[in-house]
């Protein structure tokens, strides 16, 4: 997926003034909510279920390499070929290497971030190589040649109109705007490209330690098929999916599902744990795991970041934050949005290039509330943007302006006569941004400070 | 109504004498929110004490990633309020400021240790009268149909949802409304403000549609940065939505040389909205 973060501000407006797009995110965004909040509800121990989520999350990266380590020897103890790929380019060169080995010219996907991460699709396609997004959401954004726009629900900001309109051009007939009927048209088009490809592509929700074995969680039954249909399975999983136990699923599947879906189960859980037996009807016959790192060590080096490595992609934090409510996903310009994307993103492409991001936040903390495993995403804004000042990013101005309040505000008679001077200044002028659409306060005739006497004339506790 | 309030402080502050906190925005903007605290403070019964040595937080700094300018600024707070006195003020941003982000400050050990003890003396005004005096309502008088903004920071830094509500439920004539999403930021966020207006105003605007909808006559929050959000909004665009200050509505209840302004209000009831 091409990286766009960088051009975060001048491409704003395109999603700011899309009043439709508004509209579909308010309405999607608002009803998710609202039926997870009714399921949170009926879950009297929630808080104490996403504490005990950041606690194991917790434990297992301290603990990483090992983790990993035994993780892909019980997958190797089974059949899998396990590899590991330090960035982007060697996850894609490896799936380009396990195509052409098994002679492959047409691969299924079910929905995996991390390939979008690493530029899968794109990559497969240069080498011949046809990739066919079988998630609904995802197959609707591979025909309108657009990026997902959230986590789990990737054509969120489309209407069923916009989705039927899209439907009727690219497959050219008319298509009617009823969600039934369009997941039907897309179903007659998929099971075709199911029983044709060589090979299906997963992503992995949670890669399970002790078992060597992935869970991946969806509700179209097209993971499953991806995973059972092709004689050869790969299967990319982010280096940080890792639970110690196949039991902690039933921790972590609820608070991911609940906050993604608000389903209390999703209606498919698939649980692979190796290539089909030889005397077996179905399934892969070879199964690969690549474990992909592209950053995520380097991240997991500082004790605060570690924290967005514990994020189960469920998405609530885009759905909660009325920043992405307002703009949708794409404006963020790369893979992961929302509080989450603003925290990780500029760990995974450069600080410098997604600088921007940290900054697009009121600070609200609606994310940090919302978060199932508890990770304190506002505070983790604030952090990232320390490290962008402190790597010398801001722009020079600020700095000098930041200065200035540092040496003003240190001292109360510098502060009073700073202020006594800004009053003689065009103070409406200067915050033209502001007051184009909103009044600016005046600056008071006379301070607090300077009525405090009259107010407290022996100000002094006793 | 000062009968009800010794209990739960410590007992240095069996004085009654308690420190007022006005953010530096306050100070310079809305000294009569700075006012209206001290009166409401008064008329429950404490006496208010000025520390004129502070300045600020820090907090816009902090905010803005810069923390080594934002810890030469909390060093002068540090050093200008007393430990053995509650520190209260009308902002629940700047009080979880203190209260939270100053743990992140490469402070020195012996300002480490007067930061731990000042730290659970600062409150927000609602936060002190309710949870620390255990107030459980405010008194006087005041015909107004009020919707409560929750101030982000408040509510979810510091915990603050029912103290509000319940001391503006004690005031006579007083309506307290609902709107929509009563949670959701009004898109304020200190220099995200600025440095995002066109996002920042459309998150205002959303908050405003809800306003308006709920048929409130005034938005109440105790964070005067929101409701120079909210308010500047509305205001620039001509609806007759006021925004108060929770300490100048309590101080109005009960004084009435705090009501100037709020009679405004019920002419502009009648005024056409937006055109």
């Amino acid at each position: 997926m091409k990286l766009q973060s960088e051009h975060f501000r001048e491409n704003l407006p395109a999603f700011l003034n899309n009043r439709q797009l508004r509209q579909n995110l308010a309405h999607a965004t608002r009803t998710v909510l609202a039926r997870r909040q009714a399921l949170v509800a009926e879950i009297p121990d929630w808080e104490a279920r996403r504490r005990a989520a950041y606690r194991k999350k917790k434990a297992l990266l301290e603990d990483w390499d090992r983790q990993l380590a035994v993780f892909a020897e019980q997958a190797g103890r089974r059949g899998v070929q396990v590899y590991r790929a330090e960035d982007a380019a060697q996850a894609v060169a490896l799936a380009v290497e396990i195509a052409r080995r098994h002679n492959v010219r047409q691969v299924i996907k079910s929905k995996s971030m991390l390939t979008e991460e690493i530029g899968l699709n794109e990559g497969l396609a240069a080498q011949g190589v046809e990739v066919t997004e079988t998630d609904l959401g995802e197959w609707i954004l591979q025909l309108a040649g657009e990026a997902p726009a959230h986590l789990t629900a990737p054509a969120i900001h489309k209407s069923t109109e916009q989705i039927a309109e899209l439907f009727s051009r690219k497959l050219g007939r008319p298509c009617p705007a009823d969600p039934q009927e369009l997941t039907r048209i897309a179903r007659d088009h998929l099971r075709r490209k199911f029983l044709q490809a060589q090979m299906g592509i997963s992503g992995a929700n949670f890669a399970i330690v002790e078992e060597g074995a992935i869970a991946i969680v969806e509700n179209e039954a097209n993971a499953r098929l991806t995973v059972s249909l092709p004689p050869v399975h790969v299967a990319f999983i982010g280096m940080e999916r890792l639970l110690a136990r196949r039991q902690d699923l039933a921790l972590f599947l609820p608070l991911l599902t609940i906050s993604s879906t608000a389903q209390k189960l999703t209606s498919f859980v698939s649980y692979l744990t190796g290539p089909a037996a030889a005397d077996a009807l179905d399934g892969p016959r070879h199964v690969y795991f690549i474990l992909v790192d592209n950053g995520r060590r380097r991240m997991g080096r500082d004790a605060r970041l570690r924290q967005a490595l514990y994020c189960i992609r469920c998405g609530a934090c885009y759905n909660a934050c009325p920043v992405y409510q307002t703009i949708g996903g794409q404006a963020y310009g790369w893979v992961y949005q929302g509080p989450i994307g603003a925290v990780i993103t500029p760990e995974l492409v450069g600080l410098e290039r997604a600088q921007q991001l940290p900054f697009a936040s009121s600070l609200c903390g609606a994310c940090s509330q919302i978060c199932p495993v508890h990770i304190p995403l506002h505070e983790l804004l604030l952090y990232q943007r320390h490290r962008i000042v402190a790597a010398g990013l801001t722009p020079h101005p600020e700095r000098l302006a930041m200065r200035l309040f540092g040496w003003m505000f240190q001292r109360w008679d510098r502060y009073s006569k700073a202020f006594a001077w800004l009053h003689r200044l065009p103070w409406q002028r200067l915050a033209g941004s502001w007051s184009r659409t909103r009044r600016l306060p005046m600056l008071a005739r006379r301070a607090f400070r300077q009525r405090a006497h009259s107010l407290f004339p022996r100000n002094r506790p006793q | 109504m000062s009968k009800n309030n010794a209990t739960c402080l410590s007992a240095a502050s069996a004085s009654k004498q308690v420190q007022l906190f006005v953010p530096c925005y306050v100070d310079q903007f809305f000294p009569e929110v700075a006012e209206a605290t001290v009166r409401v403070l008064e008329v429950a019964g404490w006496t208010v004490f000025f520390p004129r040595e502070q300045t600020c937080c820090g907090q816009p700094a902090f905010n803005s990633g810069y923390w080594r300018e934002a810890h030469r600024v909390a060093r002068t707070w540090l050093a200008a309020f007393r430990p053995d006195l509650p520190v209260v003020a009308p902002s629940g941003s700047c009080v979880s400021m203190v209260r939270h982000f100053y743990r992140e400050l490469p402070w020195r050990r012996a300002e480490l240790r007067r930061w731990q003890d000042l730290k659970p003396q600062v409150y927000e005004l609602s936060q002190f009268l309710v949870s620390a005096c255990g107030l459980r309502q405010w008194q006087g008088k005041l015909p107004l149909r009020v919707a409560f903004h929750d101030a982000c920071h408040a509510l979810r830094e510091l915990g603050i949802r029912e103290e509000p509500r319940l001391l503006l439920s004690g005031i006579q004539g007083l309506e307290l409304v609902e709107p929509a999403e009563p949670e959701v930021c009004c898109g304020f966020g200190g220099t995200f403000s600025v440095k995002f207006p066109e996002l920042s105003t459309a998150m205002a605007e959303r908050k405003a549609r809800a306003l308006v909808d709920s048929a409130a006559q005034a938005v109440v929050s105790t964070d005067m940065s929101c409701l120079m959000q909210i308010g500047g909004f509305l205001q620039k665009q001509g609806y007759p939505i006021r925004a108060w200050h929770l300490a100048q509505v309590l101080a109005a209840a009960v004084d009435p040389s705090f009501r100037r302004g709020f009679a405004r209000n019920e002419r502009q009831e009648t005024a056409p909205g937006p055109a």
